[in-house]
């Protein structure tokens, strides 16, 4: 906390107060102009100085890449940088499309993404509606540890969990099948099954936050309804069909289109952790973002990825743009810009 | 029936009978859901304490098979790889974490003052790269090829320092700081750093503390960096760690200094697991109330 001090100083002392009453030059009026009188100024340039590390940071890693996109148009050499590799248009993409595999990198990420979408959505509802019944209680607090604790495990870990119901030896779930004395199922060989498991495992993981969202927005209404509807004899499940779940649809559609957003981008961790980059499982389990990692790193083809990843940055980005237009139809407020 | 015993009609004793049975439902359901969370966790942590022959014989179990700790003092008899792992983690969530929320939080706070000109533009500026990444490659080619960080401890820590999602929250909850106390404490002649410093900060606390445990999470459950720029095994993060020891299954089996012990291969790797993930979940079990404040006051919008 010495600093803070030196450093207000510092940040104080470049507007020299005889400049300010002089008449001034063009630069110095220019300054003014957009900061204010000298008090204002000082106070300007003391808060761009704070916001000057983010600032940089950001520059670095958020902005330097953006401009990095160029490279899917440029086969990219590693000795000549991005500048200086060759310029060839729309060659990677003609690439990149002439695969089977862009096809079913997006057919994947789109699907799971709206069945993750869509069940998370679901359940949410569902956990959220019942907790707020169960609010008062005293097991409320357990239920949402227990809920919400999966969110904080990485996927890594989570890929131990699975590996131990799944595994084709000693796995829990193969164990169960021999219990009922069925076949076995070699769970990483067999790639229709994976769907499923990775929408269960996402479910596990999303659950608890997405419920207490929801849960957040069923506190906010207002008691006087249920109270009022309560008077009208209305019941339970009444109360949740009428007064519950019409109050949270703007919540409800806002929070489904941010997603729809995000629908071009896979959870890289989820996908690559899980089924353990298994080949035989690429073809439900290969999305947008673990094709370009395994291009990129594995394979070398950077400009394979480099195609895929703006294709992923640029229809991501109209996503967005366009789930936010509509998001800013239904309600402004609602609207991240 | 007509009549119950406490002298009320019918209908309404049943009314409360079935508001019992409803909330009966409700515990029941959420139980069961609360459980289905928690079974992984019992899973691996049984595995973790049971004896190595008999899983190798009778499979997994959702309770402990011979129950041992041998697992844990195998891996913590030879260490080094482990412990390093550790240490790399632990530097890097402690550094990050401090880094990052001073510098998330020296950004919201100009965000948040209305007398500041480039509020418009650095809103944008910060805010734009919630919309718009350029992705994994560039992001690569930069980091290796142009910054020179590949097998740097900081590339572990500097790209995430910045995270708009967390300068949104924080410059959210700073907007709702009364002004009055900056006003007066302006009048003391006190200059925008020490104003930061010595009042922002210190009322600021509970949002500090949820972004901080968020950065302490995401530093500590971090794979994807080390993924993509750490090839020397002495600088393993954990979770890194973890997944080449997922990779490559007997890894375990094959190292050398093992030699004629009973290698506790099955036990040991969800052994590992716990301990990669023990202080996560403790951290989390301890502060949970901050984190669903923090979701509840930023989740939904910035």
């Amino acid at each position: 906390m010495i600093n803070d001090k030196q450093l207000g100083r510092q940040a104080s002392t470049p507007p020299s107060p005889r400049q300010a009453q002089k008449p001034a030059s063009a630069t110095v009026r220019v300054i003014h102009r957009l900061f204010g009188n000298q008090r204002e100024l000082t106070t300007n340039l003391s808060l761009l100085s704070m916001s000057l590390p983010g600032i940089i940071l950001l520059f670095i890693f958020a902005y330097l890449p953006m401009l990095g996109i160029v490279i899917a148009f440029k086969d990219y050499r590693f000795n000549l940088g991005i500048l200086g590799s060759e310029w060839v248009g729309l060659e990677n993409f003609r690439f990149l499309f002439g695969t089977d595999a862009a096809f079913r990198i997006t057919r994947n990420t789109l699907l799971m993404n709206v069945l993750f979408i869509s069940t998370t959505t679901a359940c949410a509802l569902v956990v959220a509606i019942l907790m707020n019944e169960a609010y008062r209680s005293r097991m409320s607090k357990y239920y949402q540890t227990m809920l919400f604790f999966p969110y904080f495990i990485s996927w890594v870990i989570v890929s131990y969990f699975v590996f131990a119901f799944l595994n084709g030896q000693t796995g829990l779930i193969n164990r169960w099948i021999d219990a009922l004395e069925l076949d076995r199922i070699a769970w990483y060989r067999s790639p229709q099954y994976w769907p499923a498991i990775l929408v269960f495992a996402n479910l596990w993981n999303g659950i608890g936050f997405s419920s207490i969202i929801y849960l957040a927005g069923i506190l906010g209404i207002s008691p006087e309804l249920f109270e009022a509807a309560k008077i009208d004899g209305a019941g339970k499940l009444q109360q949740i069909r009428f007064i519950t779940l019409p109050m949270l649809y703007p919540m409800i559609i806002i929070l489904t289109l941010l997603a729809i957003g995000r629908i071009f981008h896979a959870d890289f961790g989820l996908f690559f952790f899980l089924p353990r980059d298994n080949p035989l499982l690429y073809s439900t389990t290969d999305v947008i973002d673990t094709f370009v990692y395994r291009s990129l790193v594995e394979l070398g083809e950077i400009s394979m990825a480099a195609a895929a990843g703006f294709y992923q940055s640029f229809v991501g980005f109209l996503l967005v743009v366009g789930a936010n237009w509509v998001v800013r139809r239904v309600n402004e407020d609602y609207a991240l810009y | 029936m007509t009549v119950s015993t406490t002298g009320q009609p019918a209908h309404l004793n049943r009314y409360r009978v079935q508001a019992y049975l409803g909330r009966f439902a409700v515990h029941t359901v959420l139980t069961l859901v609360g459980l289905t969370c928690l079974i992984p966790l019992i899973l691996v942590v049984s595995i973790s304490l049971s004896d190595e022959l008999r899983l190798a014989k009778e499979g997994y179990q959702l309770l402990p098979v011979g129950f041992t700790t041998f697992a844990y003092e195998y891996i913590l008899q030879e260490p080094g790889q482990i412990l390093r792992a550790y240490g790399v983690t632990a530097f890097v969530t402690a550094f990050g974490t401090i880094a990052g929320l001073l510098v998330c939080s020296l950004l919201a706070w100009p965000l948040a003052r209305k007398d500041f000109r480039l509020r418009g533009p650095l809103s944008f500026y910060v805010f734009f790269t919630l919309l718009f990444n350029g992705g994994m490659v560039p992001f690569y080619i930069l980091v290796t090829r142009y910054l020179g960080l590949k097998d740097n401890i900081f590339v572990l820590i500097l790209p995430y320092m910045v995270t708009a999602w967390y300068v949104l929250i924080i410059r959210t909850s700073f907007a709702q700081l009364p002004p009055e106390l900056l006003d007066a404490a302006r009048i003391d002649g006190a200059g925008e750093w020490r104003i930061f410093f010595r009042i922002v900060v210190p009322l600021s606390k509970p949002v500090l503390a949820t972004i901080g445990l968020f950065f302490v999470l995401r530093y500590w459950n971090d794979w994807f960096l080390a993924l993509l720029f750490i090839d020397d095994s002495s600088m393993y993060p954990l979770q890194y760690l973890l997944y080449v020891l997922m990779a490559n299954i007997n890894i375990m089996a094959a190292n050398p200094q093992t030699t004629g012990m009973p290698i506790p291969t099955l036990s040991a790797r969800m052994a590992m697991a716990v301990l990669a993930f023990g202080p996560a979940l403790f951290t989390f079990l301890l502060l949970q109330k901050y984190f669903v404040r923090g979701i509840t006051i930023g989740g939904l919008k910035g």
